[in-house]
């Protein structure tokens, strides 16, 4: 019998040879189905073992493998939490490799994408595996390469050559920021495994550092406002099922590091470290959910989405950093959890939707929502399975999304009791906005859903719409039906997430499988419990009873006729509601304040006869007044010194005389 | 025996919804025109427009899809679950622990969802101005609630709805401060959510000012009378909510004799009328307001709430 964390790195092994098939064949036909077939497989196994090595409480297990720093070698490590994110990262791989088999057959141009999709997947094993500083960052930087490559797929598109670059600015500083913080890690032995790092104690400026080291590196990976402006532009770039595990799974990675470095290696937390994640989280929530509503690309609001999700991660971090500096284990332990069920949850119905997003672009060839409309006729089980997932990401009940903001909210209740002031104020503060991003995610996937398929067609493309194939309905349909079982039946998924809190915060939640009916109760009964499976068997019983009665008693007669339109039909679909205008309220109510956002109307003056025209000004806030600033200054810089590249043999060597002038004396000054 | 009568209570409470509902909003319909010095419309209108339309044919739009046809039942449904957990003369529901406030919310949340959906469905400007309306007042009207159940839920310990309406019961609530602000923040939000004026006029057939009507302008027949219940239904809920959560004088316990049952379903019924009346007043005297005064309106709820909930976590004594 191998250990946990051998079979694991077998399932790299494999992952890492599939690449090189794929390189081998990639120009053959039957590679896609060859490919996405052993990922599938792979994924599959590993997902098996990981979920195996959380559910059976096996201990830790250690490997070395003599490569890497030859004084160091690389060590990696299984233990709870990692097998959580291991099944994860498997879970979206598994879902992500079925989908594929159907959708890769559309793909123009296989050998870009093939032989970085297994590495991709093996890239994100290994960050999770790591165990220590050094194998923590190749791994970290091989996921970050594969999945620029992915990103780089359709790089002729000229769109996708600037998401390509901004990505890979961004994921150097994340790694540069990451490369400092476990050199602050290491302390002053330099010792690069995790274990050594675990028996370090750091002060409290240090620990800051690192906390902002880790925020500024993880949270630049994950979209942490205001690092986020890579991710809108590279996770859309990528063809569909790797945007879904970019989008669904990577950021989930960088969850772990951030897990990793600040619950296990930094050692007991401070209250202050709780407060800055918990803001960042709340702020993150509501900013990313108000770009998605602005947004009109389906694919790009499911990422502005994964910002806002990954936010409420966050915020229930900080929340899980404030109880425990405070001593305050089971309620850390909730909202760990919380924050560990949102993971899970969010990994299932953002890939799902990303799926779904690339079913309508490989049935319409078109992503942009105005043009879409009327889809539910011709993609019936698609517009099912996305109304799934909108549901779930909505937070409504009886599916996952719920349930993950409900532990969240409780948890935010038990903190009347935390002495510090600012987290008093805070806590409430960020609850309502984190009340605040929820309702407008609904409102965001309303209009996600509402304008994509319902209404009528907007172009021909959308009216010629057809059903996909099926490995791609089957890779959605699975992810579905995941949202509803760890909806109707979270107190499964709370228990099998025990061991991982008990790991990391050294409490756990009650167990839930014990209580009756399968609810849940984070705390007591009395306080609070909800369930999932009598929810949704009342809401069944509930409809039924009233459609019997009804097709009983009632009348049943059905009349088919044109819709109303107050005597003035408007038969151009052009006259339905856009997504622009479904938002105006909303524009106007938030986004004057945030993208400073303003309608002008171009209204012909009579008797001309131009039409008239609405356009909408409006300003990204982060790109604006950070970005455009940091980007101005570097090219003035590179600019300046863009003149030295000119000059005559004789500049030349007069400037390295003056160069080892200024060094030398510099050098006597010095000694 | 404790079971069985603990689920009588619970299925006598849901039926009494059910039936009452339709009779509320009849009464308030009643009160209106007569503060109007008109005579208006018998308090049994509501019952006999459900069967009219009951009876009727469903006029479908050409390109109505399934959604269109699932959506009343399910908003219904999921209205009803709701309202059936909230207690009204009697605290001790046999279900009340399968959802809390919280999930209360949510649940109504999922009948919104799905009906602006619907309002989008047929692809005319009217479905899409309501569904866009409502989402904009959804999306300012469900943190205020939240809000408003983080501060009740602080101060009774526990966000169940049957142990929130016990404690608020007991004798050691007292005048609050934090109480008064939710209180306030949760009529707002009632009158926003249930259509109500200033927020919407229930009466109005002018299509660029409504909401709520213009979302539900394409059903018709029973599809209709399942969004009407579920209205009826709603209003039915807040006002339930209110009672049992700020008034809850008079509300049996559990392990009470069934005397003390029908003296709080008495006391209860006063309270509705009371509720109805107060309302009735309150929609006379007020004007609609524009739309883009709502979130003003909502916004001034968001922060009563917020404010109620900060004063919890700064002391205990608010």
């Amino acid at each position: 019998m191998i250990s946990t964390v051998a079979q694991q790195l077998w399932c790299v092994a494999a992952l890492l040879a599939t690449t090189v098939l794929a390189i081998a064949t990639s120009r053959s036909r039957r590679s896609t189905a060859v490919v996405y077939g052993a990922t599938f497989a792979i994924s599959g196994i590993a997902l098996a073992a990981a979920l195996h090595a959380l559910i059976a409480h096996t201990n830790a297990t250690e490997l070395m493998l003599p490569v890497g720093l030859p004084w160091l070698g690389s060590h990696f490590r299984l233990d709870a939490l990692a097998a959580f994110f291991l099944a994860v990262v498997n879970l979206g791989g598994a879902a992500a490799s079925l989908y594929g088999l159907g959708y890769g057959s559309h793909e123009t141009t296989p050998h870009r994408v093939l032989p970085f999709f297994p590495a991709f997947l093996a890239g994100m094993n290994l960050v999770v595996l790591a165990d220590d500083a050094f194998t923590y960052l190749l791994c970290w930087e091989f996921m970050s390469l594969a999945s620029w490559a992915l990103v780089m797929a359709h790089h002729r598109e000229a769109d996708n050559a600037r998401a390509g670059y901004v990505y890979l600015v961004m994921a150097s500083f994340g790694t540069l920021a990451l490369l400092l913080a476990f050199g602050l890690l290491s302390g002053a032995g330099g010792s690069y495994s995790f274990a050594a790092m675990r028996g370090i104690r750091h002060t409290p400026s240090e620990a800051a550092l690192v906390l902002a080291l880790m925020l500024l590196g993880a949270g630049s990976k994950a979209g942490l406002v205001p690092l986020h402006v890579w991710l809108p532009l590279a996770h859309p770039a990528a063809p569909s099922h790797v945007s879904a595990l970019m989008s669904g799974v990577m950021t989930k990675v960088a969850v772990y590091g951030f897990i990793r470095v600040v619950f296990d290696l930094l050692g007991p937390p401070s209250w202050s470290a709780g407060v800055v994640v918990l803001i960042l989280g709340g702020v993150t929530a509501v900013m990313g959910i108000l770009y998605a509503l602005m947004e009109k690309d389906l694919k790009r609001l499911l990422a502005y989405s994964t910002i806002e999700n990954i936010g409420v991660i966050f915020a229930s971090l900080g929340l899980a950093l404030a109880f425990q500096a405070n001593g305050y284990g089971l309620a850390a332990a909730l909202a760990f959890t919380a924050a560990l069920f949102h993971v899970l949850n969010h990994s299932f119905f953002k890939s799902l939707l990303f799926f779904g997003a690339g079913a309508v672009l490989t049935s319409t060839g078109e992503g942009d929502m105005e043009k879409l409309g009327g889809l539910i006729h011709r993609m019936p089980l698609t517009s099912f399975v996305f109304l799934v997932g909108c549901v779930a990401i909505s937070a409504l009940p009886p599916f996952n999304g719920f349930v993950s903001e409900w532990l969240m909210f409780q948890a935010v209740l038990q903190s009347p009791d935390l002495p510090q002031w600012m987290l008093k104020i805070m806590v409430p503060a960020v609850g309502a906005l984190l009340a605040l991003a929820a309702a407008l995610a609904a409102a965001c996937f309303v209009k996600a859903f509402g304008i994509t398929f319902l209404g009528r067609a907007r172009s021909p493309a959308a009216e010629a719409a057809g059903e996909v194939d099926r490995y791609c309905l089957a890779a959605m349909f699975g992810l579905a039906a995941l949202c509803f079982l760890a909806g109707i039946l979270p107190g499964l998924v709370i228990d099998a997430l025990s061991p991982v809190a008990m790991a990391v915060i050294g409490h756990r939640m009650p167990v839930q499988a014990s209580d009756a009916w399968l609810s849940i109760v984070p705390i007591e009964e009395s306080r609070s419990s909800y369930n999932g499976l009598l929810v949704f068997i009342f809401i069944t019983a509930a409809a039924s009873l009233a459609v019997y009665f009804i097709h009983r008693f009632a009348s049943r007669a059905i009349r088919r006729g044109p819709a109303w339109g107050c005597g003035f039909a408007d038969p151009a679909p052009a006259a339905q509601y856009s997504g622009v205008s479904f938002v105006q309220p909303i524009r106007r109510v938030f986004g004057t304040l945030i993208f400073q956002a303003r309608e002008h109307v171009d209204m012909p003056p009579p008797g001309d006869l131009r039409p008239a025209r609405l356009r909408i000004d409006m300003h990204d806030p982060v790109w604006e007044q950070l970005y455009s600033p940091v980007t101005e200054t570097v090219w003035f810089f590179a600019d300046r010194l863009n003149q030295l590249q000119f000059l005559t043999i004789r500049r030349y060597l007069s400037l390295v005389f003056a160069t080892l002038v200024t060094l030398l004396l510099a050098l006597a000054i010095w000694s | 025996m404790v079971v069985i009568s603990d689920i009588l209570v619970q299925l006598g409470q849901m039926t009494l919804v059910l039936l009452l509902a339709p009779l509320l909003t009849g009464v308030v319909r009643k009160m209106k025109a007569r503060l109007l010095r008109r005579k208006g419309p018998s308090i049994l209108q509501p019952y006999r427009d459900l069967l009219r339309l009951l009876r009727k044919e469903v006029v479908l739009a050409d390109n109505a899809s399934w959604l269109f046809r699932v959506t009343p039942y399910i908003t219904f449904a999921a209205i009803w679950v709701a309202a059936a957990l909230v207690p009204t003369f009697a605290t001790g529901l046999e279900f009340s622990w399968s959802a809390d406030l919280i999930a209360i919310v949510a649940l109504l949340g999922s009948a919104r969802f799905f009906l602006a959906l619907a309002g989008m469905d047929v692809g005319t400007s009217f479905g899409g101005i309501g569904s866009s309306r409502e989402v904009m007042i959804a999306a300012l009207a469900e943190p205020a609630m939240l809000l408003m159940v983080f501060c009740v839920a602080l101060i009774a310990g526990s966000t169940q709805l049957s142990t929130v309406a016990t404690f608020m019961a007991s004798s050691e609530v007292g005048l609050r401060v934090s109480l008064g602000m939710a209180m306030i923040a949760l009529i707002m939000v009632a009158l926003a959510e249930n259509a109500r004026i200033p927020i919407d006029n229930p009466a109005t057939h002018l299509e660029l000012t409504m909401v709520h009507e213009a979302m539900i302008l394409e059903y018709s027949g029973r599809h209709l009378a399942m969004i009407e219940f579920g209205a009826f239904l709603k209003l039915q809920l807040y006002v339930s909510l209110i009672i049992c959560v700020f008034f809850p004088w008079q509300i049996t316990t559990e392990g009470a004799g069934p005397l003390s049952y029908l003296v709080s379903a008495a006391a209860y019924i006063l309270k509705l009328v009371i509720a109805s009346f107060l309302l009735a007043v309150f929609e006379t005297a007020t004007a609609k307001v524009r739309v883009f005064r709502v979130p003003e309106f909502l916004g001034a709820a968001l922060m009563l709430g917020l404010l109620g909930t900060l004063l919890r976590f700064v002391s205990r004594g608010f």
